[in-house]
C-alpha cells in the first residue's frame, strides 16, 4: 500500500517530498484554493467546528478518520487509489497495451480537456450549494451538506493535482482558471449549464445528491476505466467519497418521503401541506426535474466524442472489465431512442457511437434502487402512491428529445398540452415558493425540521442528538 | 443540382437585422438543413448551403443597403460562435466537391474582405463563442475580431491535429500576412486542438479585442460605432434606396442555359460549354443616379449576375465539361456606352459596386479549373470589360476577315480595349493587360497606346491580344481540334499548367490561398493520411485512431 504523508503541508500519498517542482507548484495553488473556499465556500460556520471525515489512508478504513475541525483548516489532500501492478489496458484500439503512467503526447489535449470538464464540476457544487447551511433543517444535516462540500472541493483537489503534476503550464493555468470561475457568474460561469443554477433549498439539494451526483459517479466511474493510469487511480478513490453523497441524497429525500407518510397517518390525510409538510405529488415533480436535467448531463445519444475517447481508451464504460463483449464495440449494435415526425422510435447504431446512451442506461437502473425504497416506505404505510421515474424523453434539452414535447409516461404530446400540463409534471414557482417557506435553519441540538423526519442513525456511531457542528 | 439562387426569405442558417448603419449577420444553422442528408449541422458547422446564404448575404448587403457601414457577424448558439466545416460533409464529400466548396467558400470570406476595403462596408466578427476551424477563418475574414473572455470560448484551428488536413478557407495564410502572427506562436496555435482563450488570444494577436459578457454588447457597440464613422457610403439621412436584387430569369435544358444577356451551350462529347454574351440593346444609364434607378435591369450589374451564376454552376454541376469558350455578339460601341459610367461617376456608391462585383467575377473565372478559351467572329463585340475575357483566357482565337460563303457577310471582327482594361485588378494586383505583360514595359505600352481603336485580327495580333488568327478556310477545324485536343490531356494536368501560367508576377495574400494553400490542401485531400480508410477525416468521430504513413514526401 502507497504510504500516505498526512503532516505534509499538502497531505499525499503520491510523493510530493520527493517531486520539489510538483511541490512548489502546488503549493502556490493552495492559498489560492484556501482564498477561494473563503470567499465561495459556504457562506456561514466557516469558524465553526465541524465533525468531518478525513482521508488520512486509502486503505479499508483508514480513510475515514473522524474529527471536530474548522473547515478552512480541513486537511485536503491528494489520494490516489494503490496501483495494480502491470495494469493493462480494458477496451478501444490499444486493448490489452500497458496502461500509461505518462500521459502520450496524442492525448494530451483530449485528457486535459476531460480533466478541466470534471474538474470545473466539482468547485461548482460547492458554489452553488454555499448558502444552505443557513436554513439546514439540523445540525446533523448541516454537517452532511459539509462533508459533501469539503470533499468536493478535495475532489478538486485530486483533478488539480493531475493538472499540475501532468500537463504542465496549461495545466497549471488550467488550475487556476477553476477557481476563477464561479457559479452562476454571467462573466466567468463554469463550464456545464446545469453547475451555473443555484441549489435553491434543502429538498432541490437532496435531490441535486440523490441525481446529479449520481452523473459524477457515473462519470468517474467510467474515468476510472481509462489508460491513463494516474486517473484511473485518482477516480477509484474519488468515487469512494462520492457513494456518501449519494447516501445523502437517497436517506435525504427517503427522510422526507417518511415524514410525510408520518403526518399522513397522524392526521389522516393526503395534503399534509397545512402540515408544514411536502405532498407526495410535489416530490414526484421534483424527481421528474432533478432526474430529467441530470439525463442531460450525459449528452446526446450518439456522440462521436465519446467515441474517440473510447476508442483511445481515454474512457471506458461503467465496469468495463466484468462486460463480456469485445471492448471495441465496432460491430456491435444497439438500439438508441429516436425521436422525429413519426415520434417516438428507436435506431441501430453501433454500441461505440451509442456509449453516452449505454452509461445512461447504467444510471437510470442505478435511479429506480432509490425509488424502490421509497416505494417501500409509502407501500409499507399502506398508501397507494409510487414514484416513478419519467420517460427518458421528459424534459430535455439536449439530444433526440431537445425540442420533443414527451409525458411522463413517454407520449408524444402537442405544445398545447404540454402547457396544459406541466405544472402538474414539474415544480411550479407557487410550490417552490412554499418549499422555500418551509427552509427555517434548525440548530438546536438535536432538533429537526418539519417537513423532514430524523435520520434512523447518527455518524460515525454517534446519536442523532450530537453537536455535530458546534456553534 | 446545386443552385446558387437563394434570398434572405428562404435562409434556413442566417438572420439579417439591419438598424441603421449597423446589420447583424447572425449564425444558427439548422442541424437538418444541410444539402446531403448523411450529416447533422451540428454546433454551428456549415456546408455548401450556409455559404451559399453568406454569400447571397453579403452580396445583399453592399447592393440593398447602401447605408449600412458595418457589418457584425456573430453567432446565435449558446457559447458557440462556428465549428467551421462540417467533417461528416468532407469525408463523405467528392474530391472535386471539397475543391470546390473550399475555392466558393475562399471566394466568399475574399468578397468579405472587399466589401470591408473597397466598399467601406466594414465587416467586424463578434465572436461570443467558440470559434473553431473555419469558424475562426471566418471570423479571420472580418476586419476586427471581438472575443467574448468568459474563461471557456476560445479560437482555434484544431484541422491539423484532429483531422490531419488544412484549415483550408485561409486561415494559415490570414495569420501571418493580415494579423502578422509570428510563424512560431502560429505553429504553436494551429497544432493546439482546443485553441486560445481570452488574453493570449490577445497577444498572440489572434484577435483584437476581448470583454467578459457583461461588457461584451458595450465593446461590439463601441467598436461598431467607431468603425461606422469612417466609411463613406452614403448616411442613413440621405435615405439612398437600395438596388434589390431580384431573382434572375434563368431558362435550362440538358444542353441550354439562357438568362436574358448570357447564354450557355453545353457540348458532351467535345467537353466544351460555350459562355455567349450579348451587347446592350437599349442605352445604358450614363450617370449613377439613373444606373441606381435602372435597379438589377442594368446591362452591367444583370451580366455580371447572369455570369457569376452561370460560372458557380458549370464548376458544381458540370465538372466534366473542362472547356469553357467565351464568345460575345452586338453592338461594340453599344458595350462601350454601357461601361462608360464607370469612369463617368467613379464615386457614385452603385456604380462602385458594380465595378467591384464586375473585378469579383472576373477573378473568379481566373481561378476557375477549366480551360478557358476565347473566339473572337464577325458580330462579335470585345470591347473594354468584355476585351477582359480575352486576357482572362488561356488561349484565343481571332477570325481573320469573315465568313466567304455568307451571301451577305458581316463586317470583320474587331477588338477594342478602353479605360475599363485598366480598372479590373486580378488577385495578384496587377490589371490583366500587366499580367499578360509582366516585365514587358513596351508591349504593355503598345496595347495601351491601341486602347480606343478598333483593332482587327492583324492589329489584335501585333499588340499581342489574341494567340491565332485563323481565316474562315480553318477556322472551324482550328477550334476543332484544339477542343478534342483539350478533352483528350489529363484534366489535373491542365488545371495545374493553366494555374501556372496564369498568375504571373507579384504575390498577394489572395494569390497564397489559391494557390499556396490550396495547392498544399489540394494534395493533402488526396493523401491516405486525411483520405484514405485509415486516415484522419474518415476515422474523425468513429472512435478510432487514424493511422499514418510516417515517411515525409
Amino acid at each position: 500500500m502507497t504510504v500516505v504523508d498526512i503532516n505534509a503541508k499538502i497531505p499525499n500519498n503520491v510523493g510530493l517530498a520527493d517531486d520539489r517542482r510538483l511541490q512548489r507548484a502546488l503549493e502556490g495553488w493552495q492559498p489560492k484554493f484556501i482564498r477561494w473556499w473563503e470567499d465561495m465556500g459556504p457562506s456561514a460556520f466557516q469558524r465553526n467546528p465541524v465533525f468531518l471525515r478525513t482521508a488520512i489512508s486509502v486503505g479499508q478504513e483508514g480513510w475515514a478518520n473522524f474529527d471536530h475541525v474548522e473547515m478552512p483548516d480541513y486537511r485536503w489532500g491528494i489520494f490516489l487509489a494503490d496501483q495494480e501492478p502491470n495494469r493493462k489496458i480494458a477496451f478501444g484500439d490499444h486493448k490489452g497495451e500497458d496502461a500509461w503512467q505518462e500521459v502520450p503526447g496524442e492525448y494530451r489535449s483530449d485528457l486535459r480537456r476531460l480533466i478541466v470538464v470534471q474538474g470545473d464540476t466539482e468547485p461548482a457544487s460547492v458554489e452553488q450549494q454555499r448558502h444552505l447551511s443557513l436554513t439546514a433543517p439540523s445540525l446533523y444535516d448541516m454537517r452532511n451538506l459539509f462533508q459533501v462540500n469539503v470533499e468536493e472541493g478535495r475532489h478538486l483537489w485530486a483533478m488539480v493535482y493531475l493538472l499540475h503534476r501532468y500537463f504542465g503550464r496549461e495545466g497549471r493555468d488550467d488550475a487556476d482558471e477553476m477557481l476563477m470561475r464561479h457559479s452562476g457568474d454571467e462573466d466567468n460561469p463554469r463550464i456545464l449549464g446545469a453547475f451555473n443554477e443555484e441549489t435553491p433549498d434543502w429538498l432541490s439539494f437532496f435531490m441535486f445528491t440523490y441525481f446529479t451526483d449520481r452523473d459524477g459517479k457515473y462519470q468517474l466511474a467510467s474515468l476510472r476505466e481509462s489508460a491513463f493510469d494516474p486517473l484511473s487511480r485518482t477516480c477509484d478513490f474519488m468515487l469512494k467519497e462520492e457513494a456518501y453523497h449519494m447516501f445523502v441524497g437517497a436517506t435525504g429525500v427517503g427522510r422526507v418521503v417518511q415524514r410525510t407518510l408520518d403526518l399522513m397517518r397522524e392526521h389522516d390525510t393526503d395534503d399534509v401541506q397545512p402540515l408544514g409538510g411536502l405532498n407526495l405529488g410535489l416530490l414526484q415533480k421534483y424527481i421528474n426535474f432533478h432526474y430529467s436535467v441530470s439525463l442531460d448531463l450525459f449528452g446526446s445519444e450518439t456522440s462521436t466524442n465519446a467515441a474517440n475517447y473510447f476508442g483511445a481508451g481515454i474512457k471506458g464504460r461503467f465496469q468495463e472489465e466484468r462486460r463480456n463483449d469485445d471492448h471495441q464495440l465496432k460491430t456491435v449494435y444497439r438500439n438508441v431512442p429516436h425521436f422525429d415526425e413519426n415520434g417516438v422510435g428507436l435506431r441501430e447504431v453501433t454500441q461505440l457511437a451509442a456509449l453516452n446512451e449505454t452509461l445512461r442506461d447504467d444510471y437510470a437502473e442505478d435511479c429506480q434502487k432509490g425509488l424502490d425504497r421509497w416505494n417501500r416506505a409509502t407501500a409499507d404505510a399502506g398508501v397507494d402512491v409510487t414514484f416513478t421515474l419519467p420517460h427518458a424523453g421528459f424534459h430535455r434539452q439536449v439530444g433526440t428529445f431537445r425540442d420533443a414535447y414527451i409525458s411522463p409516461t413517454g407520449q408524444s404530446i402537442s405544445k398545447s398540452e404540454w402547457s396544459g400540463n406541466v405544472g402538474r409534471w414539474l415544480p411550479t414557482d407557487a410550490d417552490r415558493a412554499y418549499v422555500k417557506s418551509l427552509m427555517v435553519g434548525v440548530t438546536k441540538l438535536g432538533e429537526m425540521a418539519g417537513w423532514v423526519a430524523p435520520p434512523s442513525r447518527g455518524i460515525h456511531q454517534k446519536p442523532v442528538e450530537y453537536d455535530y457542528v458546534q456553534l | 443540382m446545386i443552385d446558387f439562387a437563394t434570398e434572405p426569405s428562404k435562409y434556413h442558417h442566417w438572420t439579417l437585422d439591419v438598424d441603421g448603419e449597423i446589420a447583424t449577420l447572425t449564425m444558427s444553422v439548422d442541424p437538418a438543413a444541410g444539402l446531403r442528408d448523411d450529416y447533422e449541422l451540428k454546433t454551428n458547422s456549415y456546408d455548401l448551403g450556409v455559404d451559399i446564404e453568406l454569400h447571397d448575404v453579403v452580396q445583399r448587403l453592399r447592393f440593398e443597403h447602401p447605408s449600412v457601414k458595418v457589418a457584425v457577424l456573430t453567432g446565435g448558439l449558446d457559447k458557440i460562435f462556428c465549428a467551421g466545416a462540417n467533417i461528416q460533409m468532407l469525408a463523405g464529400a467528392t474530391h472535386e466537391h471539397k475543391v470546390n466548396f473550399c475555392k466558393f467558400t475562399n471566394e466568399t470570406r475574399n468578397s468579405i474582405e472587399d466589401a470591408t476595403s473597397n466598399s467601406q462596408q466594414i465587416w467586424l466578427a463578434a465572436v461570443n463563442g467558440t470559434a473553431a476551424g473555419g469558424g475562426y477563418e471566418l471570423a479571420l475574414a472580418c476586419d476586427e475580431i471581438l472575443l467574448i473572455d468568459d474563461r471557456s470560448s476560445a479560437v482555434s484551428l484544431p484541422e491539423i491535429p484532429l483531422l490531419a488536413v488544412l484549415p483550408g478557407t485561409g486561415g494559415l495564410t490570414r495569420l501571418v500576412e493580415k494579423r502578422h502572427v509570428r510563424r512560431d506562436l502560429a505553429d504553436a496555435f494551429a497544432t493546439r486542438s482546443e485553441g486560445v482563450r481570452g488574453q493570449t488570444a490577445l497577444d498572440w494577436n489572434l484577435v483584437d479585442y476581448i470583454a467578459p459578457a457583461s461588457i461584451f454588447g458595450e465593446l461590439i457597440t463601441s467598436r461598431t460605432t467607431a468603425r461606422a464613422h469612417t466609411s463613406d457610403r452614403p448616411d442613413v439621412e440621405t435615405n439612398t434606396p437600395g438596388v434589390a436584387l431580384t431573382p434572375l430569369e434563368r431558362t435550362s435544358s440538358g444542353q441550354h442555359i439562357g438568362y436574358s444577356n448570357v447564354t450557355v451551350e453545353i457540348d458532351r462529347g467535345l467537353g466544351t460549354a460555350t459562355i455567349s454574351i450579348a451587347a446592350p440593346r437599349h442605352v445604358q444609364p450614363g450617370d449613377g443616379a439613373s444606373l441606381a434607378a435602372a435597379g438589377d435591369q442594368s446591362w452591367l450589374l444583370r451580366t455580371a449576375r447572369e455570369l457569376d451564376d452561370a460560372i458557380l454552376h458549370l464548376r458544381f454541376n458540370e465538372t466534366s465539361i473542362g472547356t469553357w469558350v467565351f464568345t460575345t455578339t452586338g453592338d461594340t460601341n453599344a458595350v462601350a456606352q454601357a461601361e462608360a459610367v464607370m469612369n463617368a461617376d467613379p464615386d457614385h456608391w452603385l456604380v462602385r459596386e458594380v465595378h467591384l462585383f464586375w473585378t469579383r467575377v472576373l477573378k473568379r473565372l481566373d481561378v476557375s479549373a477549366r480551360t478557358l478559351i476565347t473566339a473572337v467572329e464577325p458580330g462579335s463585340c470585345f470591347c473594354g470589360i468584355l476585351a477582359e475575357l480575352l486576357l482572362v483566357a488561356d488561349r484565343s482565337f481571332m477570325l481573320e476577315g469573315t465568313w466567304e460563303d455568307d451571301d451577305d457577310p458581316p463586317p470583320a471582327a474587331t477588338i477594342q480595349l478602353t479605360a475599363a482594361n485598366r480598372m479590373f485588378p486580378m488577385s495578384n494586383g496587377l490589371t490583366r493587360l500587366e499580367t499578360r505583360f509582366w516585365q514587358r514595359p513596351d508591349a504593355l505600352k503598345a496595347a495601351l497606346d491601341a486602347s480606343g481603336i478598333a483593332l482587327d485580327a492583324a492589329a489584335s495580333m501585333a499588340v499581342e491580344l489574341v494567340t491565332f488568327t485563323p481565316d474562315d478556310l480553318d477556322w472551324h477545324d482550328e477550334l476543332r481540334l484544339t477542343y478534342e485536343e483539350r478533352n483528350s490531356f489529363s484534366p489535373d494536368a491542365l488545371t495545374a499548367m493553366e494555374a501556372n501560367y496564369r498568375f504571373v508576377g507579384p504575390e498577394t495574400m489572395e494569390t497564397k490561398i489559391f494557390s499556396r494553400l490550396s495547392a498544399w490542401q489540394n494534395w493533402i485531400f488526396q493523401r491516405p493520411n486525411a483520405v484514405g480508410p485509415q486516415g484522419a477525416l474518415q476515422r474523425f468521430g468513429t472512435g478510432s485512431r487514424p493511422s499514418f504513413d510516417n515517411r515525409r514526401v
